[in-house]
């Protein structure tokens, strides 16, 4: 996706044409996602999963559940963490190695986004304090990409996670030891949305496609919680936002962001 | 990274933060403008604890090859994170967290640095944290720009950063270590003060809408506050003191 070639460049002047019009390359307003769909329990082995389809981004999430210890200066807390995978049969620019770095920040900006809405209440995941904790792995897998991988992990993520039951551990001879009993939901609280934004000439668009992702000259994605306050940001891209824009894109990301948590709820529900 | 204190006071009555500061003022920042004899430029910042060094190469050669771009040059940015710099000692090997800033300060620079006027050539900016103390990623940032300029390398504006937050339910400018670590948001900022634009934005924490523009307000501040001393250190450097 790094490489640029003549294409890209008649796709970028079409598509900033367009705009000045306002008007799409995929006919969308500009303030408009792609068709998002979400199958949660795609993975049953797992403790938790959901398929997320973003237009024709595809991510697969899996939400492992299992003991583990905790961070030395966190005893008193479980674990969270989230990690994003570029496969190789997702793109043909993307190969095997060692992940590059904007694959090293989707994950991050993908982790903190649910991790500071708090979504999972890590203090309710200790086992044994200082000794034993629970530690919840959401790992998302790119299959296929046509743009805006952070919204897509995300959902993906919280889909399954908002659909995950946890096992349950006790305390046995200085190990933990699986209780027999039904795994029970997950405990969590708000619903992180995350919307990306991209800025194209003076343009803010929400969702960019592939396309217009390779068009963009800076991009800004915002995660808000269900109060409706933001508790996340990361602005990208080689170009800046003004003062206004980044108020503007705070609005936007609310108000968007409500939407796509009623599809998130709708998926929580069928998953029941 | 630290210990934490939870009996610490981070806002007393009086408005006066743990540190000793206002809710407005920012650590002490002292920037000093070259001082590597190797390097192209260079710039040395000491943002109240934190103590970073940054060296420029360029505009040069690319290795590898294949990097190179025949429209414009290329901005490359290492920060990296000393194993003595923190409280406990640190792989000295790139972390994540190390590969992510890295990135993100690229992207801060690139607006300002007029890199279409050197095609095929790289510019390497080495960013160097030999302590740090919260807020780590804006004082690299605001020094890189300085080594960027005494390396004599065209742009269009300085970026000048520093963070705003959220401490003991006040949104505050300049978040310390300890305020980081307990505090309830943090959003370094780094901005182009004569062009009016954000070229680094991050948060996490959460915040009301409200609250949310008035943090963005108040970094912006701040981030001209270091303006004025990112100027007076070129000016140390150049003018010999006349430019303050």
């Amino acid at each position: 996706m790094a490489s640029k070639t003549v294409i890209d460049e008649l796709k970028k002047s079409k598509i900033l044409e367009l705009l000045e019009q306002g008007k799409r390359i995929d006919g969308r307003a500009l303030d408009e996602p792609r068709e998002i769909s979400i199958e949660v329990n795609a993975i049953p082995k797992a403790n938790g999963s959901a398929r997320v389809r973003l237009g024709d981004t595809e991510v697969i999430c899996g939400v492992k559940i299992q003991p583990d210890r905790p961070f030395p200066d966190t005893g008193d807390k479980g674990l969270f963490i989230c990690t994003a995978e570029l496969l190789p049969l997702s793109h043909p620019t993307v190969e095997t190695g060692p992940p590059q770095p904007h694959v090293i920040e989707l994950a991050r900006v993908v982790d903190r986004g649910i991790r500071e809405s708090h979504m999972i209440d890590v203090s309710q995941l200790v086992i044994q304090k200082d000794k034993s904790v629970i530690g919840v792995f959401a790992d998302n897998v790119v299959v296929d990409y046509d743009g805006n991988l952070f919204d897509a992990c995300s959902y993906a993520a919280t889909a399954a996670l908002l659909t995950s039951k946890t096992p349950k551990w006790n305390w046995v001879d200085e190990k933990a030891v699986l209780d027999e009993s039904e795994p029970t939901q997950l405990p969590t609280s708000t619903i992180p949305v995350s919307v990306t934004m991209a800025k194209i000439g003076n343009h803010i668009i929400v969702d960019p496609n592939g396309d217009e992702w390779n068009s963009m000259d800076a991009r800004i994605t915002i995660t808000s919680d269900s109060d409706g306050n933001i508790c996340a940001l990361q602005k990208g891209g080689s170009n800046g936002f003004s003062q206004d824009e980044i108020n503007q894109c705070g609005e936007i990301s609310v108000r968007v962001g409500a939407k796509i948590r009623e599809i998130l709820k709708a998926a929580q529900q069928s998953g029941q | 990274m630290g210990g934490r204190d939870a009996t610490m006071v981070l806002l007393d009555e009086n408005g006066i933060r743990c540190d000793g500061r206002k809710i407005d003022e920012l650590r002490k920042v002292t920037i000093k403008a070259g001082g590597l004899k190797n390097a192209d430029g260079s710039a040395y910042i000491e943002f109240g604890d934190n103590k970073i060094l940054v060296g420029v190469f360029g505009p040069r050669d690319v290795h590898p090859k294949h990097m190179s771009n025949t429209d414009t040059g290329i901005l490359r940015v290492r920060y990296h994170m000393e194993p003595f710099s923190v409280t406990e000692r640190k792989n000295p090997a790139p972390s994540r967290r190390e590969i992510e800033i890295s990135k993100v300060i690229k992207e801060a620079l690139e607006p300002a640095v007029m890199l279409e006027k050197f095609p095929r050539t790289a510019i390497d900016v080495f960013i160097e944290v030999l302590q740090a103390d919260g807020g780590t990623r804006c004082a690299a940032l605001s020094a890189a720009s300085v080594a960027l300029a005494d390396a004599g390398i065209p742009m269009r504006d300085m970026v000048s950063a520093c963070a705003s937050g959220k401490v003991a339910d006040t949104i505050v400018l300049d978040v310390n270590n300890e305020e980081d670590q307990a505090g309830q948001a943090d959003m370094p900022i780094g901005y182009m003060p004569n062009l009016e634009k954000i070229t680094l934005l991050q948060l996490d924490g959460v915040l009301t809408p409200e609250e949310y523009k008035k943090c963005v307000d108040v970094g912006v501040q701040g981030c001209k506050d270091i303006y004025e001393i990112q100027k007076k250190a070129l000016a140390d450097k150049y003018f010999g003191n006349k430019g303050d």
